[in-house]
């Protein structure tokens, strides 16, 4: 119940009666009351408006007025030492200076009327607050720039339809394009999850389940694991796969560098998960008489689902986005080459640093376009991700309760004909108990308590 | 219960002799749970092993070369291995500082922005937050690097000038051959710095260090910031007398585990700096090195001698980074089970 709702439900109850009294007492209808002990407040006409709630905020006024204050001097400030004093020496020189003079300032001002650690705590929320949209600004920069500078390429429907193996270093950008780099991309990154999820989930079963100093050290390795330089798990391929056993460059090694990459990160997401299953559940499913791989396979991961689909987009956004290990073992070739267990094979952040290492404009531009893509791509998997994962175990969407309700009808169903369908001397042992179970929600709790009390 | 109960149930009688002996519980799996625990431990081990094969090869690999160079491995700056003269003393200290000079930025911005994320950034916007934060981790590095080669290079070359004229006196600022007061003189010293490198590298690594603090800022004690709060302290009195100390293993861990994720960076390294063979510890000038960019550039290295000094040169970069983060992992768990035991 909101607070506007209990506030209402409190008027209309009590303060009618309290009116009433009120009259009671002005009327005179019962003069021995008329001299009470204590006297009644005399009630005012109600108020139109529900009282309006005190604001515990602790901004003030005041402080927003020197905030505001000391930004305009600032900005002033700055304005006139750059064009009077000293020359203009680029925007960052303007933004930095603004900055400091607009923290002295702004120390200066909170300091008329409040005392040290006042002016501090001022100071630091408007360092936090500067460092905080610093952050976020680089950010937003660093995505816009690359969509901006993409836009050149990415207005070319052929950019996204032909591969590069027709356009020269010196065509125009309306003829090839990166749909080999795209292809190549998918192929290389489901060869990856499909050797990434089950093998990356069965790791964090293990972790999760089957606790001891084993699995402690398995963790151990894991996490450690995380921090693998990527460049380090594109030689270990390049090592093992391309020069010892001589399977040469192809999208298949790639997509094994990029496992390697991406194991260690869907592990330990998927571990965290699976750890948060609370372990009721488990202990229910155990008491049922289930054995532990079936309380694993019913009960722990349908619980952990929405987490493991995050872990494993999460994991894939990393896997798409890597360079350094696909740069040493997918090769670069301007076709399309659709399979990925034999020839070169090129995917999107290796076409992005192929371009970009070219000269002309023409191919950065079709660099720029080439990242714009990929960053929209690892874009939508990480949206998603936080759609699906938004949830924690056993939070259902309204859509997900909505079946789970008609699962449990057509539970009862089957329960009531399985029922109905056998013979009357088990009958005679099951009946009692299942009728009265499924009537039990239908049952008012009061009334059990009235059979209990008689 | 009924008073009938008495006559219905028989009190045991306690046995004279057999003193108790407690239950057997354990209970033996089925033929199915077996299975199931022999698959999942084989996940396990198959991880270890892939894990482990990472280290074991690039050591195999790498034992040609550094049988070969012996101890002047670590102490060579060159990297001709044709001719047999190839060492990481150079590109180790090129790393080195690369990771330092991104460390330095990124870890006040992480700070910053991890303080404003759980202290003062309206609750509504949290999540938001939290997730704009976390995408920027997901961004590609190559992006990353497109946008230091392309964007940040040309704004900052003013700032290399500033502080090679005014804190040149310090050796790594100084920049060799330039006059400031020469008017002719152009940028060109101060491209592809070891400098503008670093500041590509920690704003891949900011949202990493970030996130793991904001974490642990979060479970600061609710009772003491009230504490705090009752004494009389302002906000940032409460933040530097609760959260901050209370944050501390978690700040120093999450800072090491960006450090082992810069000393690792290849690509925006690779995109923006370009290479010397030599220590060169002036930050700001022209010229820099990594181990990640050096195997980047290298690896079509057709000489098996080659190939083999670039694994040796992997595998220090492997057990360099190993180390940084078992240190940050085990600072970062000591400081969680700390939170723990509050409350």
């Amino acid at each position: 119940m909101t607070n506007r709702q209990l506030a209402e439900t409190v008027r209309d109850e009590f303060v009618p009666q309290t009116v009433h009294l009120a009259d009671e007492l002005d009327t005179g209808h019962s003069p021995d009351l008329a001299q009470p002990a204590t006297t009644v407040p005399a009630q005012g006409p109600e108020p139109e408006r529900l009282e309006e709630r005190r604001s515990t905020g602790t901004s003030r006024r005041s402080d927003r007025f020197a905030a505001a204050g000391a930004a305009l001097a600032a900005l002033a400030f700055t304005m006139i030492v750059f064009t009077q004093l000293a020359p203009f020496d680029g925007l960052l020189g303007f933004v930095v200076f603004a900055w400091l003079s607009f923290v002295g300032i702004y120390a200066l001002l909170v300091s008329f009327d409040e005392d040290g650690p006042a002016v501090r705590d001022r100071m630091a929320a408007a360092v936090v607050h500067s460092l905080g949209f610093l952050l976020l600004l680089g950010l937003v920069v660093v995505v816009l720039f690359t969509l901006f500078r993409g836009r050149a390429a990415l207005v070319h429907l052929n950019f996204f339809v032909q591969d590069m193996r027709l356009a020269g270093p010196l065509e125009p950008l309306s003829v090839g394009g990166i749909w080999h780099a795209i292809v190549g991309t998918l192929e290389q990154i489901g060869i990856a999850l499909a050797i990434t999820v089950p093998l990356g989930v069965l790791c964090a079963v293990f972790l999760g389940e089957l606790p001891g100093a084993f699995s402690r050290f398995v963790r151990t390795i894991v996490e450690a694991m995380t921090a693998l330089p990527s460049i380090v798990a594109g030689l270990f391929i390049y090592a093992t796969v391309v020069l010892m056993i001589g399977f040469g460059k192809s999208g298949f090694a790639a997509s094994l560098a990029i496992t390697v990459m991406m194991l260690p990160i869907v592990i330990r997401a998927s571990d965290v998960v699976i750890r948060l299953v609370p372990g009721s559940l488990r202990e229910a499913s155990l008491a049922l008489g289930a054995s532990q791989w079936r309380t694993v396979w019913h009960v722990v991961l349908p619980t952990a689902r929405s987490g493991l689909a995050t872990a494993v987009i999460l994991g894939t956004a990393r896997g798409v986005g890597e360079t350094s290990p696909v740069l040493l073992t997918a090769g670069v070739n301007a076709g399309m080459n659709a399979n990925p267990f034999s020839g070169w094979q090129i995917s999107l952040p290796l076409q992005t640093f192929e371009f970009v290492k070219s000269p002309q404009p023409t191919m950065i531009a079709r660099g720029f376009g080439t990242a714009a893509t990929l960053m929209v791509l690892v874009l939508v998997l990480f949206i998603v991700a936080r759609t699906i994962g938004g949830r924690g175990p056993g939070q259902l969407t309204r859509r997900q309760a909505r079946r789970r309700v008609a699962q449990s009808e057509r539970d009862k169903r089957r329960f009531l004909e399985r029922q109905s369908a056998t013979p009357p001397a088990t009958e005679a042992m099951t009946s009692p108990a299942l009728p009265d179970r499924h009537r039990e929600p239908e049952v008012d709790p009061a009334d059990h308590r009235e059979e209990r009390d008689a | 219960m009924a008073p009938s109960a008495a006559a219905g149930t028989t009190l045991p009688s306690a046995p004279e002799e057999s003193p108790d002996v407690p239950r057997r519980t354990v209970d033996r799996p089925g033929p199915a749970d077996l299975v199931f625990r022999a698959v999942a431990r084989s996940g396990g081990l198959l991880v270890l092993a892939i894990m482990a094969l990472v280290g074991v090869f690039l050591a195999y690999r790498a034992l040609d070369a550094i049988e070969f160079a012996g101890w002047s491995f670590l102490s060579e700056q060159r990297w001709e291995p044709e001719s047999g003269r190839f060492g990481i003393a150079a590109v180790l200290v090129g790393t080195l500082l690369i990771a330092l000079v991104a460390i330095v930025i990124a870890v006040p911005l992480a700070i910053g922005a991890a303080l404003y994320i759980s202290e003062y950034a309206p609750r509504r916007m949290k999540q938001t937050l939290v997730s704009l934060v976390d995408l920027m981790a997901a961004v590609p590095s190559v992006v990353y690097g497109l946008w230091g080669l392309f964007l940040l290079q040309g704004n900052v070359l003013g700032l290399s000038r500033w502080i090679s004229t005014y804190f040149g006196w310090i050796p790594l600022f100084r920049v060799d051959g330039v006059d400031p007061r020469d008017p002719l003189a152009t940028d060109s010293v101060y491209t592809s710095s070891t400098f503008i490198a670093g500041i590509v590298v920690a704003m891949m690594v900011a949202p990493i260090i970030c996130s793991i603090m904001r974490e642990v800022f979060a479970q600061a004690p609710a009772g003491e910031r009230e504490g705090a709060y009752a004494l009389g302290a302002t906000r940032w009195g409460m933040i530097r007398s609760v959260v901050l100390p209370f944050g501390k293993g978690g700040m120093i861990g999450g800072t090491m585990l960006g450090l082992g994720r810069a000393l690792g960076e290849t690509i925006g390294v690779y995109l923006v700096i370009s290479m010397v063979f030599a220590i060169q510890p002036n930050i700001v000038q022209n010229g820099g090195s990594s181990v990640a960019a050096l195997i980047a550039l290298r690896y079509g290295d057709a000489t098996p001698m080659g190939i083999s000094a670039l694994m040796a040169a992997g595998l220090a970069l492997f057990l360099m980074t190993l180390v940084v983060n078992f240190i940050a992992s085990s600072i970062v768990a000591r400081s969680r089970s700390g939170a723990a035991s509050e409350a």
